[in-house]
């Protein structure tokens, strides 16, 4: 185990070293000067040295290379031109918002995910597996905001069941919190679905051809608890790497479900500054969506060590 | 495998023509394309023109789709749409597949390159793959080449990972030795032999590359990354719909419908592909 962390940790630190540096070189894809770019043409150019200076441009390129690294490992992402505020500092403030939505979309994609390719696996080729397949597919065909534009037309304009976008804080109304969050975590989730229940399925199928299952099987087991008992425990296993790779999605999904409802998560500040050409804001944005993401993989990828010792060895 | 033989058999071009999901998926794109490519013959109003007396109609004998706030034509704005929206797909299903065979077939066939391109293929998947297209749009300036730059860059990792596993798997038999053996170099071998025969997974992923495309786009354009008006797009249309959900929710729900028809074509198509070029990834 102690080989297996440290190989995964030294891998986890090379792509984490190629991550920062990429969301560094994007002000590099910036045609012509950032700095200009975020002013408009009225600027005058005593006002545009100002901030190329204030966003270290004017510095040679391995000096902004380091003054990049050093900055980022002391935890500072540098400032907003927008807001005129740490860029850290407004994301973690955001972040526990876009958490909690993806979060419960995830909760919400694996039960369902999961008990659809549950059924879909023991059914195999009948009608219920087809069912499940076909809505499966749909589901990945479906454009995320589109799906949340519709439900807000639906159980908010329509029906009005739930509010059509806005966000309560947690501590300020959970009862209210959880009302703003339904729609966006069923639409961020509902996109998910698919996915999760044909990885589940092909998981169970596999699982239920393996000879322990026809050992139970033959022994006279009934067959729920053959199926719920023996096979669902081992199934679930790689269903902890699809949820690896889903939180990517999720996370990016948060970011546009976000716009739809008006959640004042981290997608809201990243596309406020697309807007503005508040470049700070788009690296820093990258940079810690990133390392969320490596960081739950991480830990995914532990916990698969633990529950499968093959993984572990290979 | 010699190279005047096509890259799909004639056995699994049979197969191909008798798999359900790839015929459906296969009728769903064509039909779309052939709406895409003669959308100026097909539409019945032209798609930029307003017309203040025609706002905002709910879909009738005459707007299909009904008008937008313009009064522009939905119908019309949509199958003019369909050339943008596939445009930007196909392009970047080229883009990503160019960038992906080379940097996956390189680092699979050559070991010392492998750790280098592979780590950076893992960095960029490190990043939320929408979030990266909208930031890398954004940046570069919204435009339809920066849009399509933006998506291949989102799409062209996995591609790559996907044409590397094909690849390691194909250099350890015995026609690579074989050629090596009769004098061939390591670049004929990998470009005209091994990626060959590594083509099947490429084409599936492809598609799926296709479908993605144009999910994204539309999510780009909606969030203001996208190409740039008066052109329309699916995306740009829905995000022009936003502001007329309550009033005229027919400008956002017909481009949506299309969006899911011509992606669940390509899905249903990448289906059937996987099932006959890729036995190897069966779910």
């Amino acid at each position: 185990m102690g080989s297996f962390l440290i190989r995964r940790l030294a891998g986890a630190f090379v792509v984490l070293a190629l991550v920062s540096l990429m969301s560094f070189a994007l002000i590099w894809l910036v045609p012509g000067d950032p700095a200009a770019a975020f002013l408009d043409a009225s600027a005058t150019p005593a006002q545009i040295a100002t901030l190329r200076s204030a966003l270290g441009l004017d510095l040679s390129l391995p000096q902004q290379m380091i003054g990049w690294y050093g900055r980022i490992l002391s935890g500072d992402l540098g400032q907003s031109i927008l807001l005129n505020r740490s860029v850290s500092a407004a994301l973690i403030e955001r972040l526990p918002v876009t958490l909690a939505l993806a979060a419960l979309a995830l909760a919400f994609a694996v039960v369902v995910g999961v008990t659809a390719g549950l059924v879909a696996a023991v059914n195999h080729n009948r009608w219920p597996d087809q069912a499940v397949m076909t809505a499966a597919l749909l589901g990945l065909s479906v454009p995320d905001f589109w799906l949340g534009l519709v439900m807000v037309l639906v159980f908010a304009v329509s029906l009005g069941w739930l509010p059509s976008g806005g966000f309560t804080s947690f501590t300020q109304s959970p009862g209210e919190w959880l009302r703003c969050m339904i729609l966006p975590a069923l639409t961020l989730g509902l996109v998910q679905v698919g996915f999760i229940a044909r990885m589940a399925r092909a998981s169970m199928l596999d699982t239920l051809g393996q000879d322990y299952v026809r050992t139970a099987d033959a022994k006279g087991l009934a067959k729920l608890r053959v199926v719920l008992g023996h096979a669902l425990p081992n199934a679930l296993i790689p269903i902890l790497t699809v949820i690896g790779i889903v939180s990517g999605a999720l996370l990016g999904g948060a970011v546009i479900v976000e716009q739809v409802f008006s959640i004042p998560g981290i997608g809201r500040l990243i596309v406020g500054a697309i807007a503005a050409r508040d470049f700070p804001v788009l690296q820093g944005g990258l940079l810690f969506l990133a390392v969320v993401y490596l960081s739950i993989n991480l830990v995914v990828d532990i916990l698969y060590a633990v529950v499968d010792p093959r993984v572990r060895l290979a | 495998m010699s190279a005047a033989e096509p890259l799909v058999g004639r056995a699994a071009l049979r197969r191909l023509l008798r798999h359900r999901s790839f015929m459906i998926g296969g009728v769903l794109v064509l039909a779309m394309v052939l709406v895409a490519l003669a959308a100026d013959l097909l539409t019945p109003f032209d798609p930029l023109r307003s017309n203040i007396r025609a706002r905002l109609v709910a879909p009738d004998a005459a707007h299909w789709f009904g008008t937008d706030h313009f009064g522009r034509d939905i119908l019309s704005r949509v199958m003019i749409g369909a050339r943008i929206s596939l445009a930007i797909g196909a392009l970047t299903a080229i883009l990503a597949g160019i960038a992906g065979t080379l940097s996956g077939a390189v680092a699979g066939f050559f070991p010392r390159l492998d750790q280098p391109i592979m780590r950076v293929m893992d960095a960029l998947m490190a990043f939320p793959s929408i979030v990266l297209a909208m930031v890398v749009s954004a940046v570069l300036g919204a435009s339809l080449t920066n849009v399509v730059i933006a998506l291949a860059i989102a799409t062209t990792p996995h591609t790559a990972r996907i044409v590397r596993a094909s690849v390691l798997l194909e250099r350890e038999l015995d026609y690579v030795s074989a050629a090596r053996s009769i004098g061939a170099g390591e670049l004929t071998i990998l470009f005209k032999h091994v990626l060959r025969n590594a083509a099947g997974p490429l084409i599936v992923r492809l598609t799926y590359v296709f479908a993605i495309a144009v999910l994204a786009e539309a999510a780009l354009s909606f969030v203001g990354a996208g190409p740039p008006p008066p052109a329309a797009s699916f995306g740009s249309i829905i995000a022009q719909g936003r502001d007329f959900m309550r009033e005229a929710p027919w400008i956002t729900v017909f481009p949506g419908l299309a969006i899911i028809v011509c992606v669940l074509g390509l899905n249903l198509l990448g289906d059937g592909l996987r099932d006959v070029l890729d036995p190897r990834l069966k779910f």
